[in-house]
């Protein structure tokens, strides 16, 4: 059993790989590339949710789906619910945190903002990951406007 | 409604949560780079920068002093596995000049759900804690080395960490002043 410590670090190290693999590829791109980070989360998410689930009764809904994720799963992982939970029921969710645990030790406010997207795109691929291993296919962003709140925009994709 | 109340092991899911993580980044870190001894490298270049912060966590939290000798200092490492894995490995082979001594894991937390496939066996996948180990002793000035001598996953009874003492490190004098 690991010390929760250990995974924050851990994250930290993955932003840190990631954004150095990118110095060596690229130099004079502009926008970072964070999609390396958001596909170790997917993969981490696809598996996690695999072992969490297997002994729980099948989901109702969508919807269903969703409150599993904004309450046990969260509350597990990040230590902490959801703070509000929104849709307009047509495959869009907004997931909004006010004290998200990897931004709570960075800032409050607006300071450092422009580093927000690197600390929570793990958080957009694992929630990918596990509705994707949940059959729901869906796009995943994350919104910070002032640290550490943040808002995680779903939307679904149907076919 | 932010109080976290959960169906699950909170401990069990980070557990898994930390395993998993470091499978996916040791994954991705192997398509990244083609040869092996470069992802091994980089795994305890990791554990290193992970070591390096680890131990201000640990002296926080434990509040311990400073180290007599190497046998404190295997004691205080068997704490950290304690802690930060949760495993409590044997400390034994202590060499008869006493200046290297091994860790022996009988569980490891970091390699449970994985398996190496054959053109990996010279990964050297828990080398992260090499590097953890050699980064936390470095901050409290001292210089080891540290490597895996059986390793679970490549069929081992058990994991082994082999750790060297090499050298106190001396403050170093600021640039320029003699």
């Amino acid at each position: 059993m690991a010390d929760e410590t250990i995974f924050d670090f851990l994250h930290a190290e993955i932003i840190n790989y990631v954004l150095g693999n990118n110095e060596m590829k690229n130099k004079d791109e502009k926008d970072e590339d964070l999609s390396l980070i958001e596909y170790i989360g997917f993969s981490t998410g696809y598996r996690i949710i695999e072992r969490l689930t297997k002994e729980m009764p099948r989901f109702k809904d969508e919807l269903d789906t969703m409150k599993f994720i904004c309450t046990d799963f969260w509350s597990a992982v990040y230590k902490k619910q959801i703070d509000n939970l929104r849709t307009n029921h047509q495959g869009i969710y907004v997931l909004q945190d006010n004290a998200f645990r990897f931004l709570t030790r960075l800032s409050n406010g607006k300071q450092y903002l422009e580093a927000a997207p690197r600390y929570v795109t793990f958080t957009c691929g694992v929630i990918r990951g596990c509705l994707a291993n949940l059959n729901i296919l869906c796009l995943v962003t994350a919104e910070v406007q002032n640290m550490p709140s943040c808002k995680f925009h779903i939307q679904v994709q149907r076919s | 409604m932010s109080r976290s109340t959960t169906r699950f092991d909170t401990k069990k899911v980070n557990s898994e949560l930390v395993t998993l993580t470091y499978g996916a980044l040791v994954a991705q870190m192997i398509k990244d780079l083609d040869n092996t001894d470069d992802v091994s490298k980089q795994i305890e270049r990791l554990g290193y920068n992970m070591g390096i912060r680890l131990i201000e966590d640990f002296l926080a939290k434990t509040g311990s002093g400073r180290c007599l000798d190497l046998k404190e200092t295997a004691d205080k490492i068997q704490t950290a596995f304690k802690m930060y894995l949760g495993v409590q490995p044997n400390v034994t082979n202590w060499s008869s000049s006493g200046d290297e001594f091994s860790f022996m894991l009988d569980s490891n937390p970091l390699t449970e759900l994985v398996e190496l496939p054959d053109d990996l066996k010279g990964l050297k996948y828990c080398n992260i804690i090499c590097g953890a180990i050699r980064g936390a002793l470095e901050m409290v000035q001292l210089d080891v080395q540290s490597w895996i001598v059986q390793d679970q996953l490549k069929g081992d009874q058990s994991t082994e960490v082999r750790v060297k003492f090499i050298r106190r490190l001396e403050d170093a004098m600021p640039a320029g002043e003699d």
